[in-house]
């Protein structure tokens, strides 16, 4: 019995990148997800940036928890229609300035959870944000993502 | 009770038997082995001050604040000072410091810097790539490998200030840099933020990180932190610290504010066109700010040293 992909009621996946840091990825992330959602759409964001994670703050839910469920784990729902939902590494650290100090290898196994461990159910656009650079946390989420409906990059830059 | 990823028992404490990282945290290595330690030990016996300037967040002004420590100090032209850029995937240093373009030379001493004044030298991948926009997409070890390396193979000579400017993040830059250093002494750190919320809570990860692995931190820059209108003189806040800033995270977390400084359009201007923002705008208030930050720099490392030496 083949089980069903988390990521087969996804319709588009499209990565928010940048090579610079502090440009505002994770910023345009959540205003994308939350423009998608204002025309109707279904949004999951997944906050791939294990060192920083800044999107659980940005809408709000820092202090919500992960739960397990049969497919994986559930992600966290925003507002009351749970049209956007949030996979972070921020809702698995214990105190909020736990630093995660991990090197390539741990951080690419838990990337590749995300991707593939994360109930998403349906999903108009499922947005990644990105930490700074073209390193691990970059080449695992591609290569994760790719047998998936990947739409493409949306690169973030500042004008200097 | 894990012993810590980044510690020396980490895979091998009794406590990892059974956790699926285990094989991870054995392989990372704890850090350089005793014949790698003593070669490091020897090339980096005449660096006197290493200092090494981090954020957890990405764009605060990390590499700008090395670039202005670097000839803050070697405005001195009895000091001899190098800066380091160990940010593999984003290498800014070479543009800020006019030296983009510029290729890195064998000697039988070792890779030599590039020097940008007699006392200011320089190293970054940056100068051993063939074009400024090839990518480096590295996994980990290999960046480890290269930070080894600039810190074997360089030729660095006497040196009264290492700066040692780093990418954001808590990860493998930043884990080898300090253990490969542990072979030497790092004074200290300087972590730089921006006055909003969203970068004070990485930053604080990345004091936990200092704290981790035993790095004294000389204290924490708000860059910035306010935005003097040069037409009618008015200051906003562009970035506004809505949780009070850099200076109430350092009352809470027991750190110095070594100082704020305020945004300049002439900072960002001088770092694209590789000039030192010092020396083009004496006058600006955000040079005075710089200026203040490098003298309480370098009064710790000093007092640090003579603490050291009569520990001897």
């Amino acid at each position: 019995l083949l089980e069903r992909s988390n990521l087969a009621g996804v319709q588009h996946i499209l990565l928010v990148l940048s090579g610079k840091g502090g440009v505002g990825k994770s910023t345009i992330s959540t205003e994308l997800a939350l423009a998608l959602w204002h025309s109707g759409k279904k949004v999951g964001i997944l906050d791939v940036d294990l060192c920083g994670p800044s999107i659980p703050r940005m809408l709000r839910v820092q202090d919500r928890a992960v739960h397990q469920c049969d497919s994986g784990w559930v992600p966290v729902f925003v507002g009351q229609d749970k049209g956007i939902s949030l996979m972070s590494i921020g809702f698995l650290l214990e105190r909020p300035d736990d630093a995660v100090v991990w090197r390539g290898p741990k951080k690419n196994a838990l990337i590749k959870q995300f991707v593939t461990d994360v109930a998403w159910g349906d999903l108009d656009f499922l947005i990644v944000d990105t930490p700074p650079g073209t390193s691990d946390e970059h080449i695992s989420a591609v290569e994760a993502l790719r047998p998936h409906r990947l739409l493409g990059a949306v690169l973030v830059t500042t004008p200097q | 009770e894990c012993p810590g990823t980044g510690s020396a028992q980490a895979g091998r404490a009794a406590a990892c038997q059974g956790c699926p990282n285990q094989g991870l945290c054995a392989a990372g290595a704890a850090g350089p082995d005793a014949a790698e330690a003593a070669e490091l030990r020897e090339r980096l016996r005449a660096v006197r001050h290493t200092v090494l300037v981090l954020s957890g967040k990405g764009g605060v002004g990390k590499s700008t604040f090395s670039a202005a420590l670097a000839h803050g100090l070697a405005a001195d032209e009895d000091k001899q000072v190098a800066l380091l850029d160990i940010d593999i995937c984003g290498p800014s240093i070479p543009k800020m410091m006019g030296l983009e373009g510029e290729q890195v030379h064998q000697s039988g001493s070792g890779w030599s810097p590039v020097y940008v004044e007699e006392n200011l030298g320089v190293m970054s991948v940056g100068f051993l790539l063939s074009s400024p926009d090839d990518a480096v997409i590295w996994r980990g070890p290999k960046k480890n490998g290269l930070i080894k390396q600039f810190l074997r193979d360089v030729d660095w000579g006497e040196l009264d200030y290492l700066i040692v400017d780093t990418p954001p993040g808590t990860s493998d830059e930043h884990l080898s840099v300090v253990q490969y250093l542990s072979a030497t002494h790092i004074d200290g750190a300087v972590i730089v933020t921006t006055p909003q919320e969203v970068s004070l809570q990485d930053v604080r990860k990345e004091i936990n990180f200092c704290h981790k692995v035993k790095l004294p931190i000389i204290g924490v820059v708000e860059n910035m932190s306010g935005f003097v209108c040069p037409k009618c003189k008015n200051e906003s806040q562009i970035f506004p610290p809505t949780t009070g800033g850099a200076e109430k995270m350092c009352q809470s977390l027991n750190v110095s504010l070594l100082g704020k400084v305020p945004l300049d359009p002439q900072i960002g201007k001088s770092c694209d066109r590789g000039q030192s923002f010092l020396s083009e705008a004496p006058e600006s208030p955000a040079t005075l700010s710089y200026k203040n930050i490098i003298q309480r720099i370098q009064e710790y490392c000093e007092q640090h040293h003579c603490q050291e030496e009569k520990m001897i």
